[in-house]
Parts: structure tokens; C-alpha cells; sequence
């Protein structure tokens, strides 16, 4: 304990707190983009396709985060690949990102009334016109609030990424703790490193919230 | 590459004694959880003034801080912090109280969206007929609040049975434990855990289900006939 | 003496004032109908009248007990000065019976026996007897409103208010529940009833009291009332409403 003082364990956690973000920024671009190419799918694709994008949604849904980690680490290995904790990490968080952003768009998507796609139906757009100029651009705006909210859960999502050795805030907090051994205070410190990242998103999501059923949206 | 799960069925007790922990610390959670949310949910109603403006302050804090942080840190901190204040605590104790005040604080946030959507109605109904601010939060307020963000509610217990995976890291013998013990000994890790993880699917449909059943017979107001 | 006595009743909310000094005087079982526009202030002065709202200024009586400013509790109040709304209230996760139960079991603490009983004689004055464990989503809106007079009855008041009982109805259902409310009219109940029921307010009422910019504007019997207004304005609103 008396050869760390308390701005040691501040510099290493701020040093370890950067791959947090960075993780988080991977998780939710990556989920982002896998979430929107299932979430078009979902709305057009054949049925199969849809009850597969269902499974796979509900599957991510319904497991521990921490599983989904020690699938894609172990899942790795035995397809012969050595992964780093750092690809298992970022594709784990990836894929659980794009299930639930997929749900949440899904939802936003079939919240347009139905009235909006008769609407652009009769006026001879196909699908995909409808989709781009009438129901997205309405679905926008209705996903913003959720999905900034969902970004807090991608960034507390990656701490569990320490449990298979990914050095990031949780993980260089255990480290610490080891080593100086004042646990109150070093996961206090964690703790408010999250904080410090995820408040600021909760305040954001939901001002937004706000503003959008002020508006009279429902 | 070959699976081969075989190497599994010596340790059917040892994923049984997990599964039996989950199960059990999900639905004391379950029970403490929803109370304690009832309890921050009715010191925070209204515009609360005096003493109770205070409190209902901390307790916003309280919720603030659990829902911005990680669970596992959460635990962590409850853990190792506790011990080091001189409040000595056993990995199961830290494990459910982490578990209990994250249900608590997100269900009394949920609940609290059902308690503000009560019409002015039924509180006027409530005030004419002479009912305090107790009598009305417990028998007219409250039920209707529940069955009306009954679905969050749900999925919000899924989520902490699904996150009470992470009590393992304090070594509490939960499913995701029997999971790392036996990979330990096999080393058949992807085989145990594709087994494990499909339990807990089966546990959140499950849970699910059991959550729906109950609701059907606690709401049943709900499915009116005419009107 | 009379049982209801408000004196001097102010009321805004904000810069708009409501009650620009109410005073009203009323028997024990007499039938008062306020009628005016809307905006004339006449829920205000029933909602002050059990404290729903609280007025500015003034005093209301009860008998010869103040009854406004915190003078009586909320229980007392309910016990005493009953109220049934538009659009009925009721407490839709608890059934019929329950709902009128509640209020004798847990504010007046009547053994539960007692309270059913009670519920039952109420229940059956409104004729709703056969419905006792039904939920309110199970019934009409006629059916609801009925209930929702049994469940102010069960507290036993001396005075019911009606906020426009009527107004949320299909006009089928209208009937069944003025029905009652001219029974309860025969009883020897004091009613205090703002309505847009002129037939009602003309054929039940002993007295018709016409709100206008928040004040008592005119007030008689109902038939001098109606066939000879004596100002333009209320004549201008029986032109309007009849």
C-alpha cells in the first residue's frame, strides 16, 4: 500500500481506461453496422431468413454477456485459431451490440404507423424507396434516444471483457488491487471512471427522450 | 476440430449444484429486489418535501450510480470493499446484496415510469374518498403502476439473472462457476460452455414464462370484457 | 341552519381568477344543480367543496363545523362530503365490491364484514348488485358511473357531489344513471350536481344556481328559472344549451 500513492493508481487506471473506450467505440461501430445490415434483412428478407435473425437475436438476448466472452475465446480455439482477448472481446461485444441494436431498430421501424407505408405504396414506391424516403428517416428519429441509452450498457458490457484477461479499467482495478491492496478506494475509482463515461450518455438519452415525446411523438 | 461433450456427463452434479444456486439467487433477488424498488419508488413519488426530499435525493443518487456502472464493479467494490472497512462479508452475502440493489435501483426507475402514468383520476378518486398518500400508493397506485411496465419489469429480472453469471468472479458455486470448474479439469471449454450457455437460455425462457403465467392471474383486471 | 355554507369563496390559478367570491347556502336534502359555460368556474366550486382544490379564500361550512383550510382531515372529509366524477375513477385492478370496500376498510376502519355489507346495500341501491365481482373494464359506462355513486355512498356523507356525471356517457346509458340519482334525490339526499342535463336540473332540482365569469350570476327555483331568466346572459345560455 505504501509504495502507491493515490496518484498511481490514478495514472494506471486512466492509462488502462483508454482501451475501455476503445473497446466500446469498436463494440458499438462494429455492433452498428452488423445491427443495421440485420435489422434491413429482418424487415425484408424472407421468412426464413427473419425467424433466423429472431433466434439470433433472442440467443443474444437470452445468454450472459460472459458466456457470449467465453464462447467467442474458447469457440476460437477450437477452430484451431489462437485469438487474442482482444479479437474475442471486440467480436463478443460486437455481435451482443448488433442483437440488441437490432431489436431496438426493429422496434423503432414497426413504430412508423402503418398508415406511412400504405401511404408510399400508393404512391408507387417499391420497398426499398419506402424504406429510404418515407419510414427510415421517421425511425431515425425515433431510435436516437434508445440507442444513445443502449451505448451506456456497450460500455459497462466491456467490463466483463477483464474476465478473459482484456486489460481495461475493471481488469487494471483487480491488478491495483492486488498489488496495493486498498480495494474501497481503487474500485470506488473504477467505478467512477464508468461513471465519468456512462452519466453523460443516460443525462443525453434521456434530454432526447424528452424533447421527442414533447414534441407529441409517440 | 472435434466437439466432444461427452467428457461433460461426469460433472451433471456439479452443473446441477450451479444451476440450484442460479435459480435460488435469482429469486431471492427477484423477491428482495422488487420490494426494495417499491420502497425508493414510494419515498420518491410526488414532489416529496423536508426529510423526505433529502432522502429521495440520495436515493436518485443511489440509482444513478448503479445503473452507470458495471455490474462486476459493483461487485468487486461490495466485495473487497466492504472487508477492508471493517464489514466483514462472504462471497454469496456480497454477491446477492450486488444483486439485489441493481434490481432494485432499475426496477424502481421502471417503476417509477408506471407510477407517473397513473391518470390524476384515480388520485383525485383516492383523495375524495379519503385515503392518505400511503393508503392511496398501496391501494390504488401501485398495481395498476406494475401491470403497466410489467414487460420492462420482465426483462430487467432476465437481465440480472443473465448478469449474476459475473458472481462466479467471486468464486459463489453459481452455473458460470460449475462452467470454469470443469473446464479446469476437462479442458473441454468450448463444449462446457455451449452446454451452459444453453441452460441459461432455458433459464430466461423459463423465467419468462413463469413471469407471464403470473402475470396473467395478477392482472387479470386487465382483460375487460365491453366498456 | 343550513348544511352546506360557503362564504366568500376566491380561487385562481395563477393570474386567472376562477371564484370571484362565492356565497352559497344549502338545506339539508336539497338537490342543487350549477349549470354555465365552461370555464365559469362551477367544477372549481365543487372541488373546493371537498377540498380537491384548495381555495384562496373564504370559509366552508359543514353544519356548524368549518370543514376547508386543514379543518378537517382528509377522512373526515370523505366521511362527510362524498364525490363522483366524469369519467368514474374507478380503481380498475380492484372489482366491484372491492372498490366500494375500500374506502370503509382502510380510512374508517370498518370490520370487514360490516364493510361488505354495506357495500352490498349501496350496491343494490344502484341496482348493481349482480355485478358485484366484476372488474370496471367488464362494464359499461353507465354500469361504472353507478358504481362509482355506490362507492361514494358506502362512506356515508351528508352531501354527494356530481361533476358532470353524465358527460363521459353514450347518450343510451344517460338514463340509467340519472335513475338513480333522482332516487337518491327522493331519499332526502343533498346533491350538489354540476351537469349539462338541463331536463334533469329542471325536473329533479329544487334549486338551479347559473355560474357566470366566476360568480353565482342567477339562482331560483327551476322553473322560474328557465321559463323567465332575468339576465341576457342566462338566457343567451338556455338559448344555447336547450
Amino acid at each position: 500500500m505504501t509504495d502507491f500513492t493515490l496518484w498511481d493508481i490514478v495514472r494506471n487506471l486512466l492509462l488502462a481506461g483508454r482501451w475501455t473506450v476503445v473497446l466500446s467505440l469498436i463494440a458499438f461501430t462494429g455492433g452498428a453496422i452488423v445491427g443495421l445490415l440485420l435489422t434491413l434483412l429482418r424487415m425484408g428478407g424472407l421468412t426464413p431468413i427473419r425467424w433466423l435473425i429472431r433466434l439470433y437475436v433472442d440467443v443474444f438476448q437470452g445468454t450472459p454477456l460472459l458466456m457470449q466472452l467465453f464462447l467467442a475465446y474458447f469457440g476460437a480455439a477450437v477452430l484451431g485459431f489462437d485469438v487474442s482477448a482482444w479479437t474475442a472481446a471486440s467480436v463478443a461485444l460486437t455481435l451482443f451490440t448488433s442483437a440488441f441494436l437490432c431489436d431496438i431498430w426493429r422496434g423503432c421501424v414497426e413504430a412508423v404507423p402503418s398508415g406511412q407505408w400504405q401511404a408510399s405504396r400508393v404512391l408507387g414506391l417499391n420497398y426499398l424507396q419506402s424504406m429510404r424516403h418515407v419510414i427510415l428517416p421517421q425511425a431515425l428519429r425515433l431510435a436516437v434516444p434508445p440507442t444513445v441509452g443502449f451505448s451506456v450498457q456497450v460500455i459497462k458490457g466491456t467490463a466483463l471483457a477483464s474476465v478473459i484477461g482484456f486489460v481495461e479499467l475493471t481488469k487494471a482495478g483487480t491488478m491495483l488491487n492486488n498489488a496495493a491492496f486498498a480495494p474501497f478506494t481503487i474500485f470506488a475509482l473504477v467505478a467512477l471512471g464508468y461513471f465519468i463515461l456512462c452519466y453523460p450518455l443516460s443525462r443525453y438519452a434521456r434530454h432526447l427522450e424528452k424533447k421527442l415525446y414533447g414534441a407529441g411523438i409517440r | 476440430m472435434t466437439l466432444d461433450f461427452s467428457t461433460l456427463l461426469p460433472y451433471t452434479d456439479v452443473i446441477l449444484e450451479g444451476l440450484v444456486t442460479t435459480l435460488w439467487l435469482t429469486v431471492v433477488t427477484t423477491a428482495a429486489g422488487i420490494a426494495l424498488a417499491i420502497l425508493v419508488a414510494y419515498v420518491r413519488d410526488g414532489s416529496p418535501t423536508g426529510t423526505r426530499a433529502v432522502i429521495s435525493r440520495l436515493l436518485g443518487g443511489y440509482v444513478e450510480i448503479v445503473r452507470n456502472t458495471p455490474f462486476i464493479v459493483q461487485l468487486f467494490f461490495l466485495y473487497f470493499g466492504l472487508p477492508a472497512l471493517g464489514v466483514p462479508i462472504s462471497a454469496t452475502a456480497a454477491a446477492l446484496l450486488a444483486m439485489i440493489l441493481n434490481l432494485g435501483a432499475y426496477t424502481a426507475e421502471i417503476l417509477r415510469a408506471g407510477i407517473d402514468s397513473t391518470l390524476k383520476g384515480q388520485h383525485e378518486a383516492a383523495r375524495a374518498l379519503g385515503l392518505s398518500r400511503r393508503q392511496s400508493f398501496r391501494h390504488v397506485v401501485l398495481v395498476p403502476a406494475f401491470s403497466r411496465v410489467y414487460p420492462s419489469l420482465i426483462s430487467q429480472c432476465i437481465i440480472v439473472m443473465l448478469g449474476s453469471a459475473v458472481v462466479s468472479q467471486i468464486s459463489v458455486f453459481d452455473l458460470t462457476y460449475a462452467a470454469n470448474f470443469i473446464q479446469s479439469r476437462n479442458f473441454r471449454g468450448f463444449e462446457v460452455y455451449l452446454v451452459v450457455t444453453l441452460i441459461y437460455l432455458l433459464l430466461a425462457v423459463g423465467l419468462r414464462l413463469a413471469f407471464e403465467f403470473v402475470g396473467r392471474r395478477l392482472f387479470a383486471f386487465r382483460q375487460g370484457g365491453s366498456s | 341552519m343550513a348544511l352546506v355554507s360557503v362564504k366568500d369563496l376566491h380561487k385562481s390559478f395563477g393570474e386567472l381568477e376562477v371564484l370571484k367570491g362565492i356565497d352559497l347556502e344549502i338545506e339539508a336534502g336539497e338537490v342543487v344543480s350549477i349549470i354555465g359555460r365552461s370555464g365559469s368556474g362551477k367544477s372549481t366550486l365543487l372541488r373546493c367543496l371537498n377540498q380537491l382544490e384548495r381555495h384562496d379564500w373564504g370559509t366552508i361550512h359543514l353544519a356548524d363545523q368549518r370543514l376547508d383550510g386543514g379543518a378537517m382531515s382528509p377522512g373526515e372529509l370523505s366521511q362527510n362530503v362524498g364525490m363522483v366524477f366524469q369519467s368514474f375513477n374507478l380503481f380498475p385492478h380492484k372489482t366491484v365490491i372491492e372498490n366500494v370496500m375500500l374506502a370503509p376498510l382502510v380510512v374508517k376502519q370498518t370490520p370487514r364484514d360490516e364493510a361488505r355489507r354495506i357495500a352490498e346495500q349501496v350496491l343494490d341501491k344502484v341496482g348493481m348488485l349482480e355485478k358485484i365481482d366484476a372488474y370496471p373494464a367488464q362494464l359499461s359506462g353507465g354500469q361504472q358511473q353507478r358504481v362509482a355513486i355506490a362507492r361514494a355512498l358506502a362512506m356515508n356523507p351528508k352531501v354527494l357531489l356530481c361533476d358532470e356525471v353524465t358527460s363521459a356517457l353514450d347518450p343510451e346509458l344517460v338514463g340509467e344513471v340519472l335513475r338513480v340519482l333522482e332516487d337518491l334525490a327522493r331519499e332526502g339526499m343533498t346533491l350538489i350536481l354540476v351537469t349539462h342535463e338541463m331536463k334533469f336540473a329542471r325536473d329533479v332540482s329544487h334549486r338551479v344556481v347559473f355560474m357566470h365569469q366566476g360568480r353565482i350570476h342567477e339562482s331560483g327555483d327551476p322553473q322560474t328559472l328557465f321559463t323567465r331568466p332575468e339576465t341576457p346572459e342566462l338566457s343567451q345560455f338556455i338559448a344555447s344549451v336547450l
